[in-house]
């Protein structure tokens, strides 16, 4: 399976990152080659084959659910660009 | 006074324990030692000088208190991805920039609840995606190691370049590290030093940058194997932060170095044997059979008919992953804002300023197979294909055998700049060809220096052992160790 240019644009839409024309191009080479290397698992036989999940099957953890922390709102908006009163702050998204 | 960089983890454990020297004269050392190197290497994104020292200083005064832990005043360095409280967190990436984070990561915390010291932040490939180390968004690192004649800069591999790099420098007593399809195993290969990634679940993930989530996996890089051990010990932990923790009993991994091998069974697979595989890597996988058989050890010739497909199913489930865990860098959160008409563009401006080539290369190609319609034919494939890679494992260890043998890496060391690898992503990818099996099937894998090629670069050999029996590659790969001797790099820098 190859992709055309239109389909990297997509994907890069998809992907949340502006390219260029001349970025797209290049990508188109570099991820046909990718998907080309990948495409010899086509030989593998999978039917019946489980999807592998975990290394060793143990049953996923459960914390107790309780609260045990929290009341750190300015370390969790510590990093970011923009805050306002431990808000994160964005571009006007409803008109 | 000796040089007191050119001591183990082990040795200097000892001579601080008889009062020969303080922490702080051993931090001072390898201080003085980053600021002569740093500018030629490239190992430390940052080195923090106060940090360290006021580390040392806490770390005597427990000391003299007697209440030393199990690493007490040995300075550390850390892999960028590690979350290290108001210390330079960024993956090497410029999309974090500025990123201090206001947590430690389970690690971590554990080498410095053991009395560790930290020296700085390593350097790595942008999100530990890379095998030379040439990705990240602080330019390369170059290997301590040159070839024989030669003042050319080649690359300490990657993703954990500046890992291997500063423990062969002698920038650090030992490093933290991180594996996700070979990033421990290849650049220790690379530069003549150890390094283990343990089983997945053996160490926490918690508050370590996530790349390919069920795939990472934090491990030491050390001077031998003794320290890898000494180092795995303390960054193990059962972790209820970490949901794929694994609940086990604490193992003793020091303890196991120096028992025999007698009758131990190791595992040579057919599959690793590659077309135009060079003669000197194969010379170095029979002189390491040789070895075991002399130690004791009876080779068995075993099957892992999976092998080829590990890669291709990796560059799959890697890419997949990683464009999921890194949709968080979205300029709002977190490090890298640019501004844009709209939030979208925002976002848009934001990751296209942030990520660089790879990043952005495999972020798209997850996005592409996990893309509607294409689950299937390609996430879920590669996940079927892995449980087949982890079965063949499963049957050559069901026929007693207690360790696979093989070697670590293709190559050794290659340039900065490689021209050929630079051209095509996939002959990047394939340094990675004999580790990247061991993650997929989540199993723990260590990289032991073995020889020299003609160059006189390092070469190593990896050791595949059964889930949690990471005891038994201490144990074997300190054969190779004995057998082979230390390697060291000529100082040049």
């Amino acid at each position: 399976m190859s992709v055309d240019l239109a389909t990297v644009k997509r994907v890069a839409r998809l992907a949340r990152i502006a390219v260029s024309q001349e970025e797209a191009e290049k990508m188109q080479g570099e991820l046909n080659t990718i998907l080309g290397f990948v495409e010899q698992l086509d030989e593998v036989d999978v039917s019946g084959v489980e999807p592998m999940t975990s290394v060793v099957s143990m049953e996923m953890k459960k914390r107790e659910d309780v609260v045990n922390d929290g009341n750190k709102a300015a370390d969790i908006v510590a990093n970011a660009p923009l805050t306002e009163d431990n808000f994160f702050m964005v571009p006007k998204v409803v008109e | 006074m000796t040089d007191l960089t050119k001591l183990t983890i082990a040795e200097a454990r000892e001579k601080m324990a008889a009062k020969e020297f303080t922490s702080a004269e051993l931090t001072d050392a390898y201080l003085t030692a980053i600021d002569g190197a740093n500018g030629a290497l490239n190992a430390y994104v940052t080195v923090t000088h106060d940090k360290a020292r006021a580390m040392a200083k806490a770390s005597d005064e427990r000391r003299a208190r007697g209440d030393a832990g199990a690493l007490e005043g040995i300075p550390m360095g850390i892999k960028d991805l590690f979350g290290t409280r108001d210390v330079h967190t960024q993956a090497c990436s410029h999309v974090l920039d500025g990123f201090k984070p206001k947590y430690e990561s389970t690690v971590t915390q554990n080498l410095w609840n053991d009395g560790a010291v930290m020296l700085g932040k390593l350097n790595m490939d942008e999100f530990a995606m890379g095998s030379s180390n040439e990705t990240s968004y602080y330019g390369p690192v170059v290997n301590p190691w040159r070839a024989k004649g030669s003042n050319k800069d080649l690359v300490p591999g990657g993703s954990s370049g500046g890992s291997a790099a500063a423990v062969a420098a002698r920038l650090c007593a030992g490093a933290t590290a991180t594996d996700t399809g070979g990033s421990i195993r290849q650049p220790a290969a690379l530069t003549g030093t150890v390094g283990i990634k343990p089983t997945y679940g053996r160490c926490s993930r918690w508050g370590i940058v996530a790349f390919a989530s069920s795939l990472d996996q934090a491990g030491p890089i050390a001077r031998d194997v003794r320290d890898a051990a000494i180092l795995l010990q303390s960054m193990a932990s059962v972790d209820d932060k970490d949901t794929t923790s694994v609940p086990l009993p604490e193992a003793h991994y020091e303890a196991a170095i120096g028992k025999s091998v007698k009758g131990m069974k190791i595992g040579i697979p057919a599959e690793y044997r590659m077309d135009g595989m060079p003669e000197e890597i194969e010379a170095l996988w029979q002189q390491g059979i040789d070895w075991y058989r002399a130690a004791g050890a009876e080779i068995v010739d075993i099957s892992l008919p999976h092998t080829k497909y590990a890669l291709p199913a990796y560059y799959i489930v890697a890419p997949a992953e990683a464009s999921s865990n890194l949709a968080r860098y979205d300029g709002v959160r977190y490090g890298l804002r640019v501004d844009g008409r709209d939030i979208v563009e925002m976002y848009e401006n934001t990751r296209a300023a942030g990520f660089g080539a790879e990043v952005k290369r495999r972020v798209m190609i997850g996005t592409y197979v996990l893309s509607a319609g294409y689950y299937d034919a390609y996430y879920l494939k590669a996940q079927k294909v892995r449980t087949l890679i982890k079965k063949d494992f499963e049957d050559a260890f069901a026929q007693g055998v207690d360790a696979i043998l093989t070697p670590a890496t293709p190559s050794a060391a290659f340039g900065i700049a490689d021209q050929e690898m630079n051209a095509d992503p996939v002959k990047m990818y394939l340094n990675d060809i004999f580790t990247v099996t061991v993650n997929m099937a989540g199993l723990p894998g260590i990289a032991v220096p073995a020889g020299t090629d003609h160059q006189g670069l390092p070469l190593g050999l990896q050791l595949i052992g059964k889930p949690f029996e990471e005891e038994t590659l201490f144990q074997a790969a300190h054969v190779i160790e004995d057998a082979a001797g230390r390697f060291e790099p000529e100082k040049w820098w």
